[in-house]
């Protein structure tokens, strides 16, 4: 696994091919959108989907904790997928995550699908994080100042190649911000075309697809166009 | 029939289109309502149920039985129910049931559901399945056999009734009739043949096109054969086909003959409107695609003319016995091949109705997804015994040879999911009781289950909208999403222009500007049956036979021999050519379309060890074509006697078609829901993407059932892996590889087909990694991300960094359109 550095307000990040961010001078991990427990949020509506989604993003994490060895982890928001989603997790997962947080300082960053702190399990809880010139938060905001790291929409990109485009979910940054793929095993993707990314990224940027060993980079042209439409469409898209 | 009846036997009766089954399949149960009647009090309760594949057919067959019913003064009481039916004539009908009762299997199985299933059906004398040839071997068809099975359960009396096609295998239908999946328990009649119908083929004056299925090049000869004729049926093969055929059509019609148009996508009223106009005689001619292949008597068709290759001959007879309903009389026919290759799929075509061969698979194992959807249907009708279910569901012909620890295995998924993992218990949809019976949780799973019920499973749909004005018909949302505003496309037999996506509904305008497109939609084209590709490799590989085919198709097949080389009668012709950035290898092995899908999944899994980066690959029914970002040099390496010893299980396993057998499979399983109570309008965002669980079902609990239930369907669709190890056999040492600049003539054909299947090897990876060295060689290094990203993309006017650059490079832009806003899964 190869990462890739990434500047951002004058700090030296590294992209992972997992989808993970990882910040060497604080020794921090920063991952988004894990939607624990949206199997078991399913199956309460009647939908038994399988329960194992909790379990292949943990082993994930475990992955990239065993690579990073951090000493700080931050979640940047729908770390569940519903607020009741950490007392749902099986005595197991719940189990190895408390194995995995053990340690470190946790952050949980609120999100949209995790409007409050979960439950019993350690770490601060915070609407955004401030950290030296990064500020974390669950869902970027037009206008931010430099710096500004989160999550929230999935975003996937379609890269055009020889063959065809091939489509990944991506991290996309400009710059100014950078947008997160989501981490979790049932996270879906959105295109960064679609208005409400584009709103945030309206001169373009790069974007970094997850492959198997690295990340592939590619300039994304100006997204001006798309975001007016997402202004135009104001309300009618729902929130991921 | 008459006889079987008196004795209270079921019957089959197997007779050609037009030999009017329908009504000899009434006749007893007429006869004896009519008794009943004369004998003093009528009788009361539903006495007959018929069972039709097409609520049209239900609609059509309540009007012709109501008009002799009517005539000679019984007091017979004749209602359709399907999904059409008003809510209060259905709750009247379950109040009191008429007499006959015609319905769709879809209809009937939430009937069955009911509480009060066991009143309504408890009577019931007889049950009469139309068109049992067109349900048999598919999942509507096993979840009939399912409620057919539980229908002899509410009424042990109850004697069954088929009516079919003439098929290749009577005997097989006979055990799905049967009420103990016995042949022999079903009186077997069989309607004596009808005279020959005459068939031929229609080509286009000058040039025949080398590939497509459209036939539209036919159009003008196709015109002037609908002019000389009373009434015509124009079938086609597709929806988009029928489309373009009738816009073509219209083009041509100086005489502004009635031509009408009927397919699926249309509303049901537009369909009722053309159907009703056929039936008056207001037509001469409807351009239509399988939406009229069954049983709706027109009267008076005198021709039929079928466009594009009819792909079977058994579908061939069906269609062409709409022309003519009368025994006695030759249907005429006309075929109208759209490309080289279906010149002579016709040519065999013909030759096989004459030698009065049939085609066509014996019906497969009954799925389990439909089995799950029954199981929980029957929880919600009363609580059983899985005893008594078990015994009963193995007494239907697709499940007699259902195992005991499979049917457990689904109930369990039924129940809570079936996980290894504990956890879902208080989700659960099942649960037993002290005696062992299962009961359903609440009402809350029965209406989830109603509002899901039925086993076609359809992409998802848009309906499309006139401005201001009615609902045309429905799209598919893939094909939207393709659209941007002021694009045109043919629906309904009219342009349209895309304005605006509504919540629900595509808001278009007529007219506009620019080529228009033509939806596609997904699954509706037939294999070709393996029976008629044989003798199409008979043809071509004979050039005696030659003769008997047009000079353009003689010409086309002997230009092959210049550019390329003709396939040989036992060895294996394989070509390598470049084409758009990829390298095709085209393999023909002229075994069917099936045994080659599982050929393609061979093939790439070895190009993959090899490492030539396979993308993925096409089979059609001559040929089994993959692409590659590198070039196969040694074609012998590929097609090796050991082939089939590839490790092909994860290979498969993460193939598109596996993926897409899983998705049907969790829909009608239930797992998946295409409805939900009180989210009906978003159904999108209410989705989980199908593949996200497949993937970790597959990593966490390999053995579930519907894991299992995925393989066995795809075991199913992919051939006997005797029949392809017999041909690498064959055609070991007379390999012939040719490696040429461009497609050859006898590849275009398949090149052009639709139907690709990817594989997800690392040449994905290995396309973007090469993509991104691309940009970043042409732009010296100032594309890379490396460092200096940060900056360049904060300054919007980087410094020149030699004299020669100026502003910023262009990268490789943004996705194609279609690629674009388009969501993958649903978000959350």
């Amino acid at each position: 696994m190869i990462s890739a550095p990434l500047h951002l307000a004058g700090e030296r990040l590294a992209l992972d091919p997992a989808g993970a961010l990882f910040w060497p001078a604080r020794q921090m991990l920063v991952l988004s959108d894990l939607h624990l427990e949206k199997g078991s949020h399913f199956a309460a509506r009647g939908q038994l989907v399988p329960p194992y989604d909790t379990r292949e993003t943990l082993a994930r994490l475990a992955a990239l904790l065993r690579r990073y060895g951090p000493s700080q982890l931050v979640f940047l928001g729908d770390s569940f997928h519903d607020a009741a989603g950490a007392a749902r997790l099986h005595a197991t997962d719940r189990a190895t995550l408390l194995h995995l947080l053990s340690g470190r300082q946790v952050s949980w960053v609120l999100g949209n699908h995790d409007p409050v702190a979960p439950e019993a399990l350690p770490g601060e809880s915070v609407e955004e994080l401030s950290l030296g010139p990064l500020l974390f938060r669950h869902e970027g905001q037009p206008g931010a100042r430099p710096g500004e790291v989160s999550g929230h929409f999935h975003p996937r990109a379609a890269m055009p190649t020889r063959c065809g485009p091939v489509e990944r979910a991506c991290f996309l940054a400009d710059g100014q911000r950078l947008l997160m793929p989501a981490f979790g095993a049932y996270t879906g993707g959105l295109s960064i075309t679609a208005p409400p990314v584009a709103a945030l990224f309206p001169r373009g940027g790069r974007a970094f697809l997850l492959g198997r060993e690295r990340l592939f980079s590619f300039a994304v042209g100006p997204m001006k166009h798309l975001a007016a439409r997402s202004r135009a469409e104001a309300g009618s898209g729902a929130a991921p | 029939m008459l006889a079987a009846a008196g004795a209270g036997r079921s019957a089959l009766l197997v007779a050609p289109t037009g030999g009017g089954k329908t009504l000899a399949g009434f006749l007893p149960s007429l006869i004896d309502l009519h008794r009943a009647g004369s004998d003093g009090a009528p009788r009361e309760g539903l006495h007959t149920l018929y069972i039709s594949p097409l609520k049209a057919l239900a609609v059509d067959i309540a009007r012709n039985l109501l008009a002799p019913v009517g005539e000679m003064g019984l007091d017979i009481r004749i209602e359709t129910r399907t999904g059409d039916t008003p809510a209060n004539r259905r709750a009247r009908q379950r109040a009191a049931p008429p007499h006959i009762l015609l319905t769709t299997p879809e209809s009937l199985s939430l009937l069955l559901s009911l509480p009060e299933a066991g009143e309504m059906f408890g009577n019931l004398a007889c049950a009469v399945v139309d068109e049992v040839h067109a349900l048999a071997g598919t999942k509507r068809g096993d979840q009939l056999a399912l409620c057919l099975a539980r229908l002899s359960r509410l009424a042990p009396r109850l004697r069954r009734v088929g009516l079919s096609a003439t098929v290749a295998h009577p005997e097989a239908i006979a055990a799905w009739v049967a009420p103990d999946a016995r042949p022999d328990s079903v009186a077997l009649v069989r309607a004596t043949g009808g005279a020959a119908p005459a068939l031929d083929v229609i080509l286009p004056e000058g040039r025949l096109p080398w590939g497509g299925h459209m036939g539209l090049a036919s159009m003008p000869e196709v015109y002037a054969r609908l002019r000389a004729a009373a009434v015509s049926i124009v079938f086609v093969n597709t929806r988009a086909q029928a489309e373009l055929a009738f816009q073509a059509l219209w083009r041509l019609n100086d005489d502004n003959l009635p031509i009408a148009l009927h397919h699926g996508s249309l509303t049901v009223e537009q369909r009722r409107r053309v159907e009703a106009a056929m039936a008056e005689g207001r037509l001469r001619a409807v351009v239509a695609t399988a939406s009229l292949d069954l049983g709706i008597d027109w009267g008076a068709v005198d021709q039929v003319i079928q466009v594009g290759a009819p792909k079977g001959v058994a579908r061939l007879l069906q269609r062409v016995g709409r022309a003519n309903h009368r025994m006695d009389e030759a249907s005429r026919a006309a075929l109208v091949p759209a490309n080289r290759f279906e010149v002579i799929e016709c040519r065999a075509a013909i030759q096989a109705v004459a030698s009065g061969e049939m085609d066509g698979e014996p019906p497969r194992p009954g799925g389990l997804d439909v089995l799950a959807q029954h199981i929980l249907a029957m929880a919600c009708h009363a609580p059983f015994h899985p005893d008594a279910l078990y015994a009963e569901v193995t007494r239907a012909a697709p499940y007699a040879a259902l195992a005991r620890g499979d049917f457990d295995d689904v109930l369990r998924f039924v129940e809570d999911g079936g996980y290894a993992l504990s956890g879902y218990e208080r989700f659960r949809k099942l649960f037993r009781d002290a005696e062992g019976m299962i009961h359903v949780r609440g009402p809350q799973v029965a209406r989830q289950l109603r509002m899901n019920l039925g086993t076609i499973v359809e992409t998802p749909l848009m309906k499309v909208r006139l401005r201001g004005g009615p609902v045309l018909g429905e799209v598919e949302e893939w094909f939207v999403s393709t659209l941007e505003p002021g694009h045109t496309f043919i629906f309904g037999g009219q342009v349209l222009r895309y304005e605006a996506l509504d919540v629900s509904a595509v808001i278009v305008s007529r007219g506009g500007e620019g080529e228009p497109r033509v939806p596609a939609y997904a699954g509706s084209k037939l294999p070709l049956s393996t029976h008629l590709a044989r003798r199409v490799r008979g043809i071509i590989a004979d050039p005696r036979q030659w003769r008997a085919l047009p000079g353009p198709v003689r010409d086309w097949l002997r230009l092959q021999g210049h550019a390329s080389e003709l396939p040989s009668a036992e060895g294996l012709l394989v070509e390598t050519f470049p084409r758009g950035g990829r390298w095709f290898t085209v393999a023909y092995c002229f075994e069917g379309r099936l045994a080659h899908q599982t050929l393609g999944m061979l093939v790439t899994k070895r190009m993959e060890r090899l490492g030539l980066g396979p993308l993925g690959f096409l089979a059609t029914d001559y040929v089994v074509a993959a692409w590659s970002a590198f070039p196969v040099e040694d074609a012998a390496a590929l097609f090796t006697e050991d082939l089939l010893g590839e490790e092909l299980e994860e290979w498969i396993a993460d193939s598109s078609m596996l993926r897409r057998t899983f998705r049907n499979i969790a829909t009608i399983a239930g797992l998946l829901e295409k409805n939900h109570p009180g989210r009906e309008k978003s159904g999108r965002q209410m989705t989980m993407g199908a593949d996200l669980i497949y993937d970790v079902l597959r990593r966490h609990q390999p053995d579930h059932i519907l894991l299992r239930a995925t393989r066995a369907e795809a075991a199913a669709g992919l051939t006997d892996v005797g029949r392809i190890g017999a041909l690498l056999a064959r055609i070991q040492g007379r390999i012939r590889h040719l490696v040429l600049e461009r497609v050859s003539p006898l590849a275009v054909p398949a090149l052009i087909e639709e139907g690709r299947e990817w594989v997800s090897g690392t040449a994905e990876d290995a396309l973007l990694a090469e993509a991104e060295a691309l940009v970043e060689e042409a732009t010296e290094g100032a594309e890379h991300f490396t460092g200096t990203l940060g900056l360049e993309m904060l300054n919007p006017h980087p410094p020149p960094r030699s004299p020669g650059e100026q502003g910023r490079p262009r990268g490789p832009g943004r996705a194609p359109r279609h690629a674009r806003q388009r969501l993958r899964h649903g978000v959350h």
